[in-house]
């Protein structure tokens, strides 16, 4: 009886070559990741710092087994949630980083501390009780083949109640997203397009119709170029501000005449 | 080499996370840093999966995922609303709740 059950115990998983080399480029890259995202300044260094570390985990997912997991890493991961990321710091504006300014003092010094002490007592722990430990190793369909199949047989049948309980969480999540996104656009009272249309001709604006726009496409393809009103003279307000205030010359005025839309003036001066 | 290898990259990871969230002040990049745990534990789930011989690790590990979009979703979004009001992602200036 022990004999058959010794004989049964599956013996331990062989590590080949090619694993071992992905792994040690790999941890190494996800190692540089993730410490160019904790020193990197600038906000928007750290967010792509994050995804190469995100990448080299779901390369380390797919050789040890995981293949579904890798690539849901790749895509859900390094696909959306970074690209999340990424979307907010621009709208946070990037230039916000970090205060040097210490709130409490000497708390960076302790929190480095207190991380190496915690990274030592993990490794401690983990390369004492199991860097000795057997590893059975995945049987070829589940890390390969049937992969996805085994995985889906799985949530389906015993972790069915947690699954439904994930999207509960997620309905939950979006739900939760639109009320803090939204909460700060109720309370303003956001004047509609019928209420502005009476205020301009109640004479709340400066002009009632809008500014005319810069005569771009009848002399010229520059900004710079005024309308004409219909008597022929310029129209002072078809030129923004901003254009008359930037030292660059804007070509001058140009005068209003009939040969700049026919473009036959410089003819006539070589006659 | 042994699979104990991966778990002790996983550790690694997740301390350099931990020393971001307490170290960095940016909100976004406690963010980025949180979720940099969460995929160091990940690892060593599907480590540990692979260590047993069964599936149930990377199930975990999905549900892990999961958990993460949705905490990221919320997260960002309590992040923007506070930037909203208070014009800074520092969470040093996020003390409305301290009096």
């Amino acid at each position: 009886m022990t004999i058959e059950l010794l004989a049964q115990a599956p013996a331990g998983e062989v590590i080949g070559l090619g694993e071992s080399i992905t792994f040690w480029i790999m941890g190494a890259l996800a190692l540089l990741g993730a410490l160019g995202m904790v020193l990197a300044r600038n906000a928007v260094h750290s967010a792509l710092c994050l995804a190469g570390t995100m990448l080299s985990l779901a390369v380390l997912y797919i050789i040890q087994g995981a293949p579904f997991l890798g690539f849901v890493q790749i895509i859900v991961y390094t696909g959306a949630v970074m690209m999340l990321f990424l979307f907010v710091l621009m709208l946070v504006g990037r230039e916000s980083s970090d205060s040097v300014v210490e709130v409490l003092r000497g708390q960076r010094v302790a929190a480095t501390l207190f991380g190496i002490g915690f990274a030592a007592l993990l490794l401690g722990a983990v390369g004492g009780a199991l860097f000795s430990a057997p590893s059975i190793g995945l049987s070829p369909e589940d890390a390969a083949g049937r992969n996805v199949h085994n995985i889906g047989a799985l949530i389906f049948t015993e972790y069915l109640f947690a699954f439904e309980l994930t999207s509960a969480l997620l309905i939950t999540a979006a739900l939760g997203a639109m009320v803090l996104a939204y909460a700060q656009t109720k309370g303003r009272n956001k004047r509609g397009q019928r209420a502005t249309v009476v205020a301009r001709l109640r004479g709340e604006h400066d002009r009632i119709s809008p500014l005319p726009g810069p005569g771009v496409f009848a002399t010229g393809n520059s900004v710079a170029v005024p309308a004409l009103l219909p008597d022929g003279s310029i129209a002072p307000e078809s030129i923004s501000s901003i254009i008359d205030a930037t030292p660059i010359e804007p070509a001058g005025q140009p005068e209003p005449d009939a040969h700049a839309l026919t473009g036959k003036r410089d003819e006539e001066e070589d006659q | 080499m042994s699979p104990a290898n991966y778990l002790l990259l996983s550790a690694l990871l997740f301390s350099i996370g931990a020393i971001g969230v307490l170290v960095r002040r940016n909100a976004i990049v406690v963010f980025m840093c949180v979720e940099m745990m969460l995929n160091a534990v990940n690892l060593s789930l599907v480590t540990f999966a692979r260590m047993n011989g069964a599936l149930d690790g990377q199930v975990m590990a999905f549900f892990v995922m999961v958990v993460a979009a949705a905490e990221v979703v919320v997260g960002l979004a309590i992040i923007m609303s506070i930037f909203r009001t208070r014009r800074s992602s520092s969470i040093d200036d996020a003390n409305l709740l301290k009096y």
